[in-house]
């Protein structure tokens, strides 16, 4: 039994959701083996093949595969996957992207954004918006799985010493192009990575008073986040959003600010170490699960708070 | 062209779902059901493709029990302008779903299919995928912009730090995410008119397809519950408890 992690990346760095998705493997006891498919990756591999736990790094490198593109990658993957039990993607936008396409080519069920490995065959992962746990057993001779990446702990970034092995990289499909890219800049830390978190809701009122969190975001050296309806009513960019539908997240710290906790928030963030929640209904449902709150408005509490820190 | 948009029948997103006691399943006897939110974005972007002169018929396609048959005729309502239920009461999963998806589309021979991101109940987010996997078609799934160019379609999607922008060849798979449109309300004529369109029945057995499930549920339980919580009065309490308490700045 050797279990195949598909790497997360950028073509230059290795993301962190690649350790979460290794640790997941790890409990699995047995060989782990990292794929890394793109273009001109050789520091990915590099930096794949250091990840404590990892024996063996394959890369295909390609112009075919430099643009994450979930026909050729799901290709890549097929071709490797002969040698190996189980196919773990991290259960970010590029994994969940790929890893049913795989799953249909192999005939297999797919095993969405797990939780916890309780054994080769069963798995627990939640279920409507995070309102019920389930556990499943795969019936299925491999398994392909994605890996929600705050229930695992990541692996040591260094320590390992993988061999490195190229493999044959597959053809372009043909049948989808790469247009553009418009990537977010940001000076914070990624949101599924921070260890604390600033979020704001409808409260907020507009993307002007959206700014009022970076003065208590830059003290904590935190990274901000956002709740659909602050997204949906454009007072912060669709990649801030945290919930059921957008970002799964659980810092140490998660302040809730002006928001109001609709079931499908809190199934991006109840996992988080501490709640803080700055509301001024104190009838809010994200007071039933805030560790702390603040029945306050918020254009008071938040510069209070930044001037406190 | 035609397109294709399978909806599924789901627990109301506004349902607090509990587990059963016996901790089989969650309680869905007598709450309300409605079509998945993704889905009717769906339907919307089909609709609003044939309001532009792009689309030239929509089949909605839902896979289930026969009270799918609601869930259809609310696409019908929408723009859809015909129905097609494969009746079934077995449990389906999302490969069995694009199975049927599958034998469906080769049948109707669609241009492109539009479906949700994900249902809001399992939250499994394969079935768009499996499907463009099982008919070799190219996909865009979290699609937050859909442009139909000649042959291809040109889809912006909600990545991780931002968007791009994809090309694919036509027949193609779209999956939808929340900011592609804004669905429009069924109005009352239009839901009247809905019951008159036509809504053909298939069988999984007609179509050939075997839908046993390959993953089996052993249990379903409640998520671990937080400890309640404390208010404090002010900000300065507030910092002091995440500094001496919880040890978290």
């Amino acid at each position: 039994m050797t279990v195949l992690v598909i790497a997360e990346h950028d073509n230059s760095v290795l993301k962190g959701a690649t350790l979460n998705t290794v640790a997941a493997a790890a409990k699995l006891d047995s060989e782990v083996h990292v794929l890394v498919a793109g273009k001109g990756v050789d520091a990915v591999a590099t930096a794949a093949a250091a990840v404590a736990g990892v024996a063996k790094v394959l890369v295909a490198d390609s112009d075919a595969l430099a643009n994450d593109l979930a026909e050729n990658v799901a290709e890549q993957v097929l071709q490797v996957a002969g040698a190996y039990s189980h196919i773990l993607f991290p259960a970010t936008a590029s994994g969940k992207n790929t890893a049913p396409r795989v799953a249909a080519k192999l005939d297999v069920a797919q095993i969405s954004e797990i939780t916890a490995v309780v054994d080769a065959d069963t798995f627990e992962r939640p279920i409507y918006a995070g309102n019920a746990i389930a556990t499943v057993k795969s019936a299925d001779a491999k398994k392909v799985i994605t890996v929600r990446t705050t229930a695992f702990d990541a692996v040591a970034a260094t320590g390992g010493t993988a061999t490195v092995e190229s493999v044959a990289a597959v053809a372009d499909s043909g049948l989808s192009a790469f247009v553009s890219r418009e990537v977010v800049k940001s000076a914070r830390p990624e949101l599924t990575a921070a260890s604390v978190i600033v979020s704001g809701g409808r409260g907020l009122g507009s993307a002007e008073n959206f700014k009022i969190l970076d003065g208590v975001a830059d003290k904590l050296g935190a990274a901000v986040g956002a709740s659909r309806a602050a997204v949906d009513a454009g007072y912060a960019p669709n990649d801030l959003q945290v919930g059921q539908t957008g970002k799964v997240v659980a810092p140490q710290l998660y302040i809730a600010v002006g928001i109001s906790g609709a079931i499908q928030h809190l199934a991006g963030m109840k996992d988080s170490k501490v709640i803080v929640a700055i509301n001024k209904d104190a009838e809010a449902p994200i007071f039933g699960v805030a560790d702390y709150g603040l029945v306050a408005d918020l254009f008071t509490a938040v510069p209070e708070l930044e001037k406190a820190l | 062209m035609k397109v294709l948009v399978p909806v599924k029948r789901v627990v109301d997103y506004n349902v607090k779902v509990r587990v059963k006691s016996d901790n089989t399943d969650v309680d869905i006897a007598n709450v309300k059901m409605s079509m998945n939110p993704f889905d009717e974005i769906a339907v919307e972007e089909a609709t609003r493709l044939k309001e532009k002169g792009v689309a030239t018929e929509i089949v909605a396609v839902s896979c289930g029990v026969s009270q799918c048959q609601e869930q259809i005729r609310s696409a019908m309502a929408i723009g859809a302008d015909r129905g097609v239920l494969v009746e079934t009461n077995a449990q389906l999963q999302p490969l069995a779903v694009a199975k049927l998806l599958k034998a469906v589309a080769d049948k109707e021979a669609p241009q492109l299919i539009i479906l949700g991101k994900q249902a809001i109940d399992d939250d499994a987010n394969q079935t768009g995928q499996m499907l463009a996997a099982l008919l070799g078609w190219p996909q865009a799934t979290f699609a937050s912009e859909v442009v139909v160019e000649g042959d291809r379609v040109k889809v912006t999607r909600e990545i991780d730090g931002g968007l791009e922008t994809l090309s694919l060849k036509l027949p193609a798979i779209i999956t939808t995410d929340l900011r592609l449109n804004e669905p429009r309300y069924a109005t009352l004529p239009k839901i009247m008119q809905a019951k008159k369109k036509p809504l053909e029945t298939l069988t999984p057995e007609a179509l050939g397809v075997d839908v046993s499930p390959r993953l089996s549920v052993l249990k379903v339980t409640e998520p671990a519950a937080r400890q309640a919580g404390i208010k404090v009065p002010d900000v300065a309490t507030l910092v002091d408890k995440l500094k001496n308490e919880a040890k978290v700045i």
